[in-house]
């Protein structure tokens, strides 16, 4: 990185630091970090859209549709949420893998699951075997949005679920009262009023979201866990310029302080958030200002 | 093979009794019920205790925090922070890769294995969460109880012990209980995070995962771990339930807190 960086043995501290701090494999730790907060970007509206679905299927009249929302919620939370997380990447996976294997080659007639291996015509793999490298890693990245989403979206539905129960009552008659359809009272009235309530539970969410994003390293995708776990082993003079012993406890110590003033971060425009939405509403919260 | 065989030969594999070798081929559903029932000795074991030693050191936490001296509440607070304020995931590696250095250097050595290490990242984690709580829930106790307690004399720890800390506990229950459904969700994660698993004696999670690595269909190992989880869960909302019953018994009935779980915080 910098001019000085050409002979590392002959540096002092600072500088031997300098140049440590931006090797190659320090600037893939940096991205890494990059892909975490994407994950969480792309994540957070995903779960947001899973959740809301499943409480409007929860609260839904038609009986197998409200069973399907309310047993989404349930299993979700009642399982471990790793478990999920590790069961949803190969069933995700397999699952459309075989949808593409029964549109792409209708005539094929072996079994796809042959003892331990599950195989599908190579039209249908996916991502396809002769795909670039980039292909199979944003592959493997959707999978864990998808499943983040999936997963999450079960206690977003949660608390919307709650939030939406949570709108006075009398709101919803005087809409009834204007002559409103169910959908519009829906949608004009109950919606815009239930993220008020919402608020705290999704807060919540956000901060479990973020706590959550190191078990990507679990899902294969080359996240801050696997760098900090890669560069922190010892290196070896024959293999680096810059050797040194097991580190790993100071990387973790740094993914650990980066967590906290993470989350920290969070909880302060949260609560700003929090106090701005609650201005001007009849509320305790509301009512001091 | 008959399934009491299986039974015999797998119940306690994962704390070293019985057959050696895992299966390799022809898994049956007999086997994946009793190894993956057989890890759950590991998720109770870590839960019971870290739930159970957590809860006193919950308890001092929330006194600290809502002590006069400085120091103490400070000390409460940062505690509280750290450990709800990171990830878990993380707090495992670093304990492990911390213990592994206390090792190197001739401390402690017992710590780097996942029966001591992760346990006490478990107590540690836990008393922070429930510490929240109970602080929560102390700040709550009315204060006509506290001035009662005043007139009769009571100070010091007697008013504590009879009179605020179960008052405490009983308005924290309902919220401490899903903590409670969270910490036994939160073992799974003990084997994934470098505490390594000594001659493949893991919890549930790592023989479903075993399964699931060896036949490559999760929809089997899976859905039994998940059901399996569903009976821990339920068991424990039992428990606590009788435990809430015990601690409101004083009230009439329609002033008691019906415990309703709201299972919407975990770490």
């Amino acid at each position: 990185m910098f001019s000085f960086c050409s002979d590392p043995e002959t540096l002092g501290t600072v500088r031997w630091f300098a140049c440590y701090l931006t090797t190659g494999k320090h600037m893939s730790l940096y991205w890494s970090v990059l892909t975490v907060l994407s994950l969480l970007a792309i994540t957070a509206p995903a779960a947001l859209a899973f959740g809301f679905f499943g409480a409007m299927s929860a609260r839904s009249h038609v009986l197998p549709l409200r069973w399907l929302g309310k047993a989404y919620i349930a299993v979700v939370r009642g399982v471990p949420d790793i478990a999920f997380f590790l069961f949803f990447v190969i069933a995700l996976d397999q699952a459309f893998e075989w949808t593409r294997h029964q549109i792409l080659c209708p005539d094929w007639t072996d079994p796809i699951r042959q003892g331990n291996d599950f195989i599908v015509c190579d039209a249908a793999k996916l991502p396809l075997s002769s795909a670039a490298q980039w292909v199979h890693e944003v592959y493997g990245f959707f999978l864990a949005v998808l499943t983040f989403a999936i997963v999450f979206g079960a206690f977003a539905a949660n608390v919307l679920f709650g939030a939406m129960r949570a709108v006075p009552r009398g709101q919803l008659e005087t809409a009834e009262a204007y002559g409103m359809t169910r959908r519009q009272t829906f949608w004009r009235v109950l919606v815009p009023q239930m993220w008020l309530y919402a608020l705290p539970g999704l807060s919540n969410l956000w901060m479990i979201l973020i706590k959550a994003t190191p078990l990507l390293f679990l899902l294969g995708v080359e996240d801050i866990v696997y760098w900090a776990r890669e560069m922190g082993a010892s290196a070896n003079r024959r293999f680096t310029d810059y050797p040194h012993g097991d580190w790993r406890i100071w990387y973790f110590l740094a993914l650990l302080v980066f967590y906290l003033s993470f989350t920290r971060v969070s909880e302060i425009v949260l609560e700003r958030i929090n106090r701005r939405l609650l201005h001007g509403q009849a509320t305790v919260g509301g009512g001091s200002r | 093979m008959s399934c009491w065989q299986t039974v015999q030969d797998y119940g306690l594999r994962s704390i070293g009794i019985g057959e050696r070798l895992l299966p390799k081929t022809d898994f049956t559903l007999c086997q994946h019920f009793t190894l993956i029932g057989s890890g759950l000795i590991w998720n109770i074991y870590f839960g019971v205790l870290a739930l159970i030693i957590g809860f006193f050191i919950a308890s001092a936490v929330a006194v600290g925090k809502n002590a006069q001296n400085r120091a103490i509440r400070k000390a409460s607070e940062w505690f509280i922070f750290v450990f709800r304020g990171s990830p878990l995931f993380i707090q495992f590696f670093f304990a492990y890769f911390l213990f592994l250095k206390l090792k190197q250097l001739g401390y402690a050595t017992f710590l780097t294995s996942a029966q001591a290490g992760a346990l006490i990242v478990l107590i540690l984690n836990t008393a922070a969460y429930s510490g929240e709580i109970f602080y929560g829930a102390l700040r709550a106790v009315p204060r006509g109880d506290v001035e009662a307690a005043d007139a009769y004399g009571f100070s010091g720890w007697p008013r504590f012990r009879r009179i605020m800390w179960p008052t405490m506990l009983r308005l924290g229950w309902p919220a401490y209980t899903n903590e409670a459904i969270f910490l036994f969700h939160a073992t799974t994660l003990v084997f994934f995070s470098g505490f390594p698993t000594w001659k493949q004696q893991g919890d549930a999670l790592y023989y479903a995962s075993y399964f699931a690595d060896k036949t490559f269909n999760p929809f089997v190992p899976y859905p039994i771990l998940a059901f399996y989880f569903i009976i821990l869960t339920l068991t424990i909302v039992w428990i606590f339930g009788r435990i809430n019953k015990r601690l409101n018994r004083h009230l009439p009935e329609e002033r008691r807190k019906k415990l309703r779980i709201r299972p919407n915080l975990i770490r």
